[in-house]
Protein backbone atom coordinates (compact mmCIF):
# COMPACT_ATOMS: atom_id res chain seq x y z
CA UNK A 1 0.00 0.00 0.00
CA UNK A 2 1.33 3.71 -1.02
CA UNK A 3 2.26 5.62 1.61
CA UNK A 4 -0.48 8.20 0.99
CA UNK A 5 -2.90 5.27 1.19
CA UNK A 6 -1.45 4.71 4.78
CA UNK A 7 -1.78 8.10 5.39
CA UNK A 8 -5.46 8.25 4.53
CA UNK A 9 -5.96 5.10 6.65
CA UNK A 10 -4.74 6.57 9.23
CA UNK A 11 -7.11 9.69 9.17
CA UNK A 12 -9.69 7.59 8.35
CA UNK A 13 -9.66 5.86 11.69
CA UNK A 14 -9.31 9.36 13.49
CA UNK A 15 -12.32 10.15 12.22
CA UNK A 16 -14.42 6.89 13.70
CA UNK A 17 -12.25 7.33 16.64
CA UNK A 18 -14.25 10.72 16.83
CA UNK A 19 -16.97 9.41 15.81
CA UNK A 20 -17.23 6.75 18.71
CA UNK A 21 -15.91 9.17 21.28
CA UNK A 22 -18.77 11.58 20.99
CA UNK A 23 -21.73 10.14 19.01
CA UNK A 24 -23.48 11.24 16.16
CA UNK A 25 -25.10 14.46 17.67
CA UNK A 26 -21.47 16.33 18.61
CA UNK A 27 -19.62 14.60 15.33
CA UNK A 28 -22.62 15.08 12.58
CA UNK A 29 -21.26 14.28 9.99
CA UNK A 30 -17.78 13.28 8.30
CA UNK A 31 -16.62 13.21 4.51
CA UNK A 32 -13.77 12.75 2.40
CA UNK A 33 -13.19 14.91 -0.85
CA UNK A 34 -9.83 13.59 -2.70
CA UNK A 35 -7.91 12.83 0.04
CA UNK A 36 -8.76 14.94 2.45
CA UNK A 37 -11.30 14.34 5.91
CA UNK A 38 -13.44 16.60 6.83
CA UNK A 39 -15.00 16.04 10.21
CA UNK A 40 -18.34 19.15 11.07
CA UNK A 41 -18.92 19.07 14.76
CA UNK A 42 -21.26 20.49 16.82
CA UNK A 43 -20.14 24.07 18.11
CA UNK A 44 -20.91 23.20 21.48
CA UNK A 45 -18.79 20.26 21.56
CA UNK A 46 -15.92 21.68 19.80
CA UNK A 47 -13.68 22.47 22.54
CA UNK A 48 -13.60 18.67 23.23
CA UNK A 49 -13.56 17.87 20.28
CA UNK A 50 -10.27 19.94 19.13
CA UNK A 51 -8.88 18.97 22.98
CA UNK A 52 -9.24 15.03 22.02
CA UNK A 53 -7.30 15.50 18.81
CA UNK A 54 -4.77 17.59 20.47
CA UNK A 55 -3.80 15.02 23.09
CA UNK A 56 -5.34 11.83 21.98
CA UNK A 57 -5.09 12.00 18.66
CA UNK A 58 -1.83 13.77 18.32
CA UNK A 59 -2.58 16.68 16.12
CA UNK A 60 -0.19 18.63 17.70
CA UNK A 61 0.06 21.64 14.80
CA UNK A 62 -2.76 23.71 13.38
CA UNK A 63 -2.52 25.35 10.25
CA UNK A 64 -5.14 27.46 10.10
CA UNK A 65 -8.57 28.80 11.37
CA UNK A 66 -10.60 29.97 9.09
CA UNK A 67 -14.34 31.10 8.38
CA UNK A 68 -16.94 30.70 5.89
CA UNK A 69 -20.24 33.36 5.33
CA UNK A 70 -22.65 30.97 4.19
CA UNK A 71 -24.95 34.25 4.07
CA UNK A 72 -28.36 33.40 3.72
CA UNK A 73 -28.42 30.06 5.12
CA UNK A 74 -28.78 29.16 8.92
CA UNK A 75 -26.71 28.76 11.01
CA UNK A 76 -24.92 31.63 8.74
CA UNK A 77 -20.91 30.98 9.13
CA UNK A 78 -18.71 28.27 9.70
CA UNK A 79 -15.46 27.79 11.59
CA UNK A 80 -12.72 25.81 9.97
CA UNK A 81 -9.79 24.17 11.74
CA UNK A 82 -6.80 22.52 9.88
CA UNK A 83 -5.21 20.32 12.01
CA UNK A 84 -2.19 18.79 11.26
CA UNK A 85 1.01 16.75 13.06
CA UNK A 86 4.19 18.09 12.43
CA UNK A 87 5.66 15.09 10.62
CA UNK A 88 3.03 15.96 8.25
CA UNK A 89 1.64 12.17 8.89
CA UNK A 90 -1.82 13.12 8.57
CA UNK A 91 -4.28 16.28 8.52
CA UNK A 92 -7.69 16.87 9.16
CA UNK A 93 -10.29 19.52 8.69
CA UNK A 94 -12.87 20.27 11.72
CA UNK A 95 -15.36 22.47 11.11
CA UNK A 96 -18.25 23.47 13.03
CA UNK A 97 -21.39 25.53 12.12
CA UNK A 98 -21.68 29.00 13.88
CA UNK A 99 -25.12 31.13 14.13
CA UNK A 100 -25.11 34.58 13.86
CA UNK A 101 -24.38 35.89 17.94
CA UNK A 102 -22.93 32.96 18.63
CA UNK A 103 -19.36 33.19 20.43
CA UNK A 104 -16.58 30.33 19.42
CA UNK A 105 -14.87 29.04 22.24
CA UNK A 106 -11.15 29.61 21.94
CA UNK A 107 -8.33 27.16 21.04
CA UNK A 108 -5.62 29.14 22.27
CA UNK A 109 -5.35 26.92 25.14
CA UNK A 110 -4.56 24.10 22.65
CA UNK A 111 -2.34 25.57 20.37
CA UNK A 112 -1.17 28.82 20.79
CA UNK A 113 -0.73 29.97 17.44
CA UNK A 114 -4.78 30.26 17.49
CA UNK A 115 -4.25 33.25 19.38
CA UNK A 116 -3.12 35.57 15.67
CA UNK A 117 -5.90 33.14 13.62
CA UNK A 118 -8.58 34.01 16.08
CA UNK A 119 -8.57 37.51 15.99
CA UNK A 120 -7.71 37.29 12.07
CA UNK A 121 -11.32 35.78 12.10
CA UNK A 122 -12.87 38.11 14.23
CA UNK A 123 -11.50 40.93 12.73
CA UNK A 124 -12.69 39.91 9.68
CA UNK A 125 -15.85 38.01 9.91
CA UNK A 126 -17.13 39.19 13.23
CA UNK A 127 -17.00 35.73 15.12
CA UNK A 128 -16.17 36.41 18.94
CA UNK A 129 -14.05 33.31 20.58
CA UNK A 130 -14.79 33.18 24.06
CA UNK A 131 -11.59 32.96 26.09
CA UNK A 132 -9.51 34.36 24.05
CA UNK A 133 -6.80 36.32 25.88
CA UNK A 134 -6.49 39.37 23.46
CA UNK A 135 -9.65 39.77 21.12
CA UNK A 136 -9.20 42.74 19.43
CA UNK A 137 -8.48 43.68 15.57
CA UNK A 138 -5.07 42.59 13.99
CA UNK A 139 -5.65 43.81 10.47
CA UNK A 140 -7.91 46.55 10.71
CA UNK A 141 -7.29 49.34 13.68
CA UNK A 142 -9.39 48.83 16.78
CA UNK A 143 -12.45 50.84 16.17
CA UNK A 144 -13.57 49.86 12.55
CA UNK A 145 -16.90 49.87 11.86
CA UNK A 146 -17.51 46.44 9.77
CA UNK A 147 -16.06 43.06 8.94
CA UNK A 148 -14.94 43.14 5.14
CA UNK A 149 -15.09 40.00 4.63
CA UNK A 150 -18.70 39.16 5.43
CA UNK A 151 -21.06 39.02 2.14
CA UNK A 152 -23.05 42.18 2.63
CA UNK A 153 -19.94 44.32 3.00
CA UNK A 154 -19.46 45.62 -0.72
CA UNK A 155 -15.64 44.57 -2.37
CA UNK A 156 -15.10 48.53 -2.58
CA UNK A 157 -15.57 49.15 0.88
CA UNK A 158 -17.33 51.31 3.29
CA UNK A 159 -16.42 55.19 4.15
CA UNK A 160 -15.37 55.55 8.03
CA UNK A 161 -13.51 57.92 9.88
CA UNK A 162 -12.02 57.56 13.66
CA UNK A 163 -9.87 61.00 13.82
CA UNK A 164 -6.05 61.01 14.54
CA UNK A 165 -6.34 57.16 14.10
CA UNK A 166 -7.18 56.93 10.58
CA UNK A 167 -10.12 56.91 8.22
CA UNK A 168 -11.36 54.17 4.64
CA UNK A 169 -13.45 55.32 1.74
CA UNK A 170 -15.07 53.82 -1.04
CA UNK A 171 -13.05 52.74 -3.73
CA UNK A 172 -13.81 53.13 -7.98
CA UNK A 173 -14.60 50.33 -9.27
CA UNK A 174 -15.31 51.54 -12.43
CA UNK A 175 -17.27 48.55 -13.73
CA UNK A 176 -15.43 46.42 -12.03
CA UNK A 177 -15.17 43.95 -9.99
CA UNK A 178 -12.27 42.75 -12.32
CA UNK A 179 -12.90 39.29 -13.11
CA UNK A 180 -11.36 36.42 -14.75
CA UNK A 181 -13.42 34.06 -18.03
CA UNK A 182 -12.57 30.67 -17.16
CA UNK A 183 -12.49 28.48 -19.78
CA UNK A 184 -12.22 31.14 -22.93
CA UNK A 185 -8.30 31.36 -24.24
CA UNK A 186 -6.15 32.84 -22.00
CA UNK A 187 -5.73 36.56 -23.61
CA UNK A 188 -9.37 36.68 -22.98
CA UNK A 189 -9.73 35.07 -19.89
CA UNK A 190 -7.40 37.94 -18.16
CA UNK A 191 -8.79 39.59 -15.45
CA UNK A 192 -11.03 42.36 -16.79
CA UNK A 193 -13.68 44.98 -15.92
CA UNK A 194 -17.07 43.16 -17.09
CA UNK A 195 -19.75 45.21 -18.04
CA UNK A 196 -20.53 49.00 -17.29
CA UNK A 197 -16.80 50.28 -17.90
CA UNK B 1 35.94 93.93 -4.81
CA UNK B 2 36.45 97.67 -6.04
CA UNK B 3 40.23 98.95 -5.70
CA UNK B 4 40.12 102.83 -5.64
CA UNK B 5 43.22 104.03 -7.97
CA UNK B 6 44.11 104.95 -11.09
CA UNK B 7 47.65 103.14 -11.97
CA UNK B 8 46.92 100.27 -13.42
CA UNK B 9 50.22 98.87 -11.89
CA UNK B 10 49.60 99.79 -8.32
CA UNK B 11 46.23 98.03 -8.74
CA UNK B 12 47.81 94.51 -9.62
CA UNK B 13 50.58 94.65 -7.39
CA UNK B 14 48.35 95.44 -4.50
CA UNK B 15 48.67 92.58 -1.76
CA UNK B 16 45.26 91.82 -0.93
CA UNK B 17 44.29 91.05 -4.44
CA UNK B 18 44.61 88.00 -5.57
CA UNK B 19 44.05 88.01 -9.52
CA UNK B 20 43.63 84.26 -9.67
CA UNK B 21 39.66 84.33 -7.79
CA UNK B 22 39.08 85.99 -11.68
CA UNK B 23 37.35 82.81 -12.87
CA UNK B 24 35.96 81.30 -9.48
CA UNK B 25 33.31 84.16 -9.37
CA UNK B 26 30.34 83.58 -10.45
CA UNK B 27 27.54 85.91 -10.66
CA UNK B 28 23.55 85.03 -10.44
CA UNK B 29 20.42 85.62 -8.52
CA UNK B 30 20.29 84.43 -4.92
CA UNK B 31 16.93 82.31 -6.38
CA UNK B 32 18.93 80.20 -8.35
CA UNK B 33 22.09 79.59 -6.05
CA UNK B 34 19.39 78.40 -3.60
CA UNK B 35 17.67 76.46 -6.15
CA UNK B 36 20.88 74.62 -7.58
CA UNK B 37 21.69 73.81 -3.62
CA UNK B 38 18.60 72.43 -3.00
CA UNK B 39 17.83 70.35 -6.33
CA UNK B 40 21.40 68.91 -5.58
CA UNK B 41 21.21 67.66 -2.07
CA UNK B 42 17.52 66.45 -2.15
CA UNK B 43 17.69 64.08 0.61
CA UNK B 44 14.90 61.28 0.64
CA UNK B 45 12.95 60.13 3.16
CA UNK B 46 12.28 56.34 1.65
CA UNK B 47 8.67 55.71 2.76
CA UNK B 48 8.89 52.06 1.52
CA UNK B 49 5.71 50.41 1.82
CA UNK B 50 5.67 47.81 -1.00
CA UNK B 51 7.50 45.96 -3.70
CA UNK B 52 8.05 49.75 -4.93
CA UNK B 53 10.97 50.16 -2.10
CA UNK B 54 12.70 47.36 -3.50
CA UNK B 55 13.32 49.35 -6.79
CA UNK B 56 13.70 52.33 -4.68
CA UNK B 57 16.82 50.37 -2.75
CA UNK B 58 17.84 49.43 -6.47
CA UNK B 59 18.31 53.12 -7.07
CA UNK B 60 20.31 53.74 -4.17
CA UNK B 61 22.38 50.85 -4.91
CA UNK B 62 25.02 51.09 -7.31
CA UNK B 63 24.23 50.12 -10.76
CA UNK B 64 21.77 52.94 -10.81
CA UNK B 65 23.43 54.96 -8.09
CA UNK B 66 20.96 57.96 -7.15
CA UNK B 67 23.92 60.07 -5.64
CA UNK B 68 24.70 60.76 -9.56
CA UNK B 69 21.63 63.45 -8.57
CA UNK B 70 22.74 64.16 -5.21
CA UNK B 71 19.97 62.10 -3.55
CA UNK B 72 21.92 59.24 -2.10
CA UNK B 73 21.41 60.43 1.44
CA UNK B 74 18.20 58.31 2.83
CA UNK B 75 17.07 60.06 6.03
CA UNK B 76 15.18 57.88 7.97
CA UNK B 77 14.55 61.04 10.17
CA UNK B 78 11.78 62.97 8.79
CA UNK B 79 13.73 65.87 10.37
CA UNK B 80 17.01 65.74 8.30
CA UNK B 81 14.63 65.10 4.70
CA UNK B 82 13.81 67.08 1.92
CA UNK B 83 12.11 64.90 -0.25
CA UNK B 84 9.58 61.69 0.75
CA UNK B 85 9.75 58.98 -2.05
CA UNK B 86 6.34 57.16 -1.08
CA UNK B 87 6.82 53.97 -2.75
CA UNK B 88 4.18 51.27 -2.14
CA UNK B 89 0.25 50.55 -1.28
CA UNK B 90 -0.62 53.03 1.57
CA UNK B 91 -3.02 51.22 3.32
CA UNK B 92 -5.68 53.35 5.35
CA UNK B 93 -4.22 52.20 8.25
CA UNK B 94 -0.80 53.45 7.35
CA UNK B 95 -2.43 56.39 5.43
CA UNK B 96 -2.06 59.15 8.63
CA UNK B 97 1.12 57.90 9.80
CA UNK B 98 2.63 58.22 6.14
CA UNK B 99 0.67 62.00 6.83
CA UNK B 100 2.65 62.44 10.36
CA UNK B 101 6.35 61.65 9.28
CA UNK B 102 5.19 63.97 6.39
CA UNK B 103 4.61 66.50 8.94
CA UNK B 104 7.33 65.98 10.53
CA UNK B 105 9.87 67.43 7.94
CA UNK B 106 11.00 70.67 7.99
CA UNK B 107 10.51 73.27 4.97
CA UNK B 108 10.89 73.17 1.78
CA UNK B 109 9.78 69.94 1.17
CA UNK B 110 8.38 67.61 -1.82
CA UNK B 111 6.67 64.48 -2.44
CA UNK B 112 7.03 62.10 -4.67
CA UNK B 113 4.01 59.65 -5.57
CA UNK B 114 6.03 56.30 -6.64
CA UNK B 115 3.96 53.80 -8.70
CA UNK B 116 0.70 52.92 -9.04
CA UNK B 117 -0.20 52.15 -5.81
CA UNK B 118 1.24 55.31 -4.24
CA UNK B 119 -0.78 57.47 -7.42
CA UNK B 120 -3.65 55.98 -7.80
CA UNK B 121 -4.30 53.15 -5.59
CA UNK B 122 -3.41 50.83 -8.13
CA UNK B 123 -4.80 47.77 -8.87
CA UNK B 124 -6.07 47.33 -5.06
CA UNK B 125 -9.24 48.68 -5.51
CA UNK B 126 -10.10 47.76 -2.15
CA UNK B 127 -11.66 48.56 1.31
CA UNK B 128 -8.27 48.84 2.93
CA UNK B 129 -6.10 50.83 0.61
CA UNK B 130 -5.97 54.39 0.38
CA UNK B 131 -6.77 55.36 -3.25
CA UNK B 132 -3.67 57.91 -3.88
CA UNK B 133 -1.53 59.71 -1.50
CA UNK B 134 -2.94 62.98 -2.92
CA UNK B 135 -5.46 62.82 -0.74
CA UNK B 136 -3.03 63.62 2.28
CA UNK B 137 -0.45 65.19 0.80
CA UNK B 138 0.67 67.49 -1.76
CA UNK B 139 2.50 65.12 -4.74
CA UNK B 140 4.90 66.87 -6.81
CA UNK B 141 5.77 64.06 -9.14
CA UNK B 142 3.92 61.05 -9.85
CA UNK B 143 5.79 57.89 -11.26
CA UNK B 144 3.44 55.40 -13.47
CA UNK B 145 4.85 51.17 -13.50
CA UNK B 146 4.18 48.66 -11.24
CA UNK B 147 7.09 49.08 -9.88
CA UNK B 148 8.56 51.52 -11.86
CA UNK B 149 12.35 50.24 -12.86
CA UNK B 150 15.10 52.89 -11.13
CA UNK B 151 15.68 54.10 -14.43
CA UNK B 152 11.66 55.59 -14.18
CA UNK B 153 12.89 57.08 -10.37
CA UNK B 154 15.74 58.41 -11.94
CA UNK B 155 13.54 60.51 -14.64
CA UNK B 156 11.17 61.29 -11.73
CA UNK B 157 13.83 62.90 -9.58
CA UNK B 158 15.21 64.70 -12.57
CA UNK B 159 11.70 66.18 -13.21
CA UNK B 160 11.58 67.34 -9.48
CA UNK B 161 14.96 69.06 -10.11
CA UNK B 162 13.52 70.73 -12.63
CA UNK B 163 10.33 71.88 -10.28
CA UNK B 164 13.07 73.33 -8.27
CA UNK B 165 14.75 75.07 -10.29
CA UNK B 166 11.79 77.68 -11.23
CA UNK B 167 10.78 77.81 -7.80
CA UNK B 168 11.66 81.62 -6.43
CA UNK B 169 11.96 81.19 -2.59
CA UNK B 170 13.04 84.76 -1.58
CA UNK B 171 10.23 86.13 -3.42
CA UNK B 172 8.14 83.30 -1.81
CA UNK B 173 9.96 84.39 1.59
CA UNK B 174 9.33 88.00 1.10
CA UNK B 175 5.87 87.78 0.44
CA UNK B 176 5.56 85.39 3.26
CA UNK B 177 6.86 88.33 5.16
CA UNK B 178 4.68 90.61 4.23
CA UNK B 179 1.40 88.66 4.45
CA UNK B 180 2.56 87.89 8.01
CA UNK B 181 3.10 91.94 9.08
CA UNK B 182 0.30 93.25 7.65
Amino acid sequence: MSVTGRKADEVRSDSSKLRKQFGRTKVREMFEFRGEHTVVVKLGALEEVLGYCRSVLGYEFLLDVSSVDNMGDDPRFEIVYELATTDDRKHLRVKAPVAEGEEVPTAVHLWKTANWHEREVYDMMGLKFKGHPNLKRILMWEGYPYYPLRKEFPLAGKPSEMPDVAFSGIAPLEGGPFVTSPGTDRVRGEPRAKGES
Amino acid sequence: MSVATENPAQMLSHAAYDSKVEGNIIFTRLDSAINWMRKNSLWPMPMGLACCAIELMATGAARFDISRFGAEVMRFSPRQADVMIVSGTVTYKMALAVRRIWEQMPEPKWCIAMGACASSGGMYRSYAVLQGIDQLLPVDVYISGCPPRPEALLEGLMKLQRIIEGETPIKDQIAGIREATS
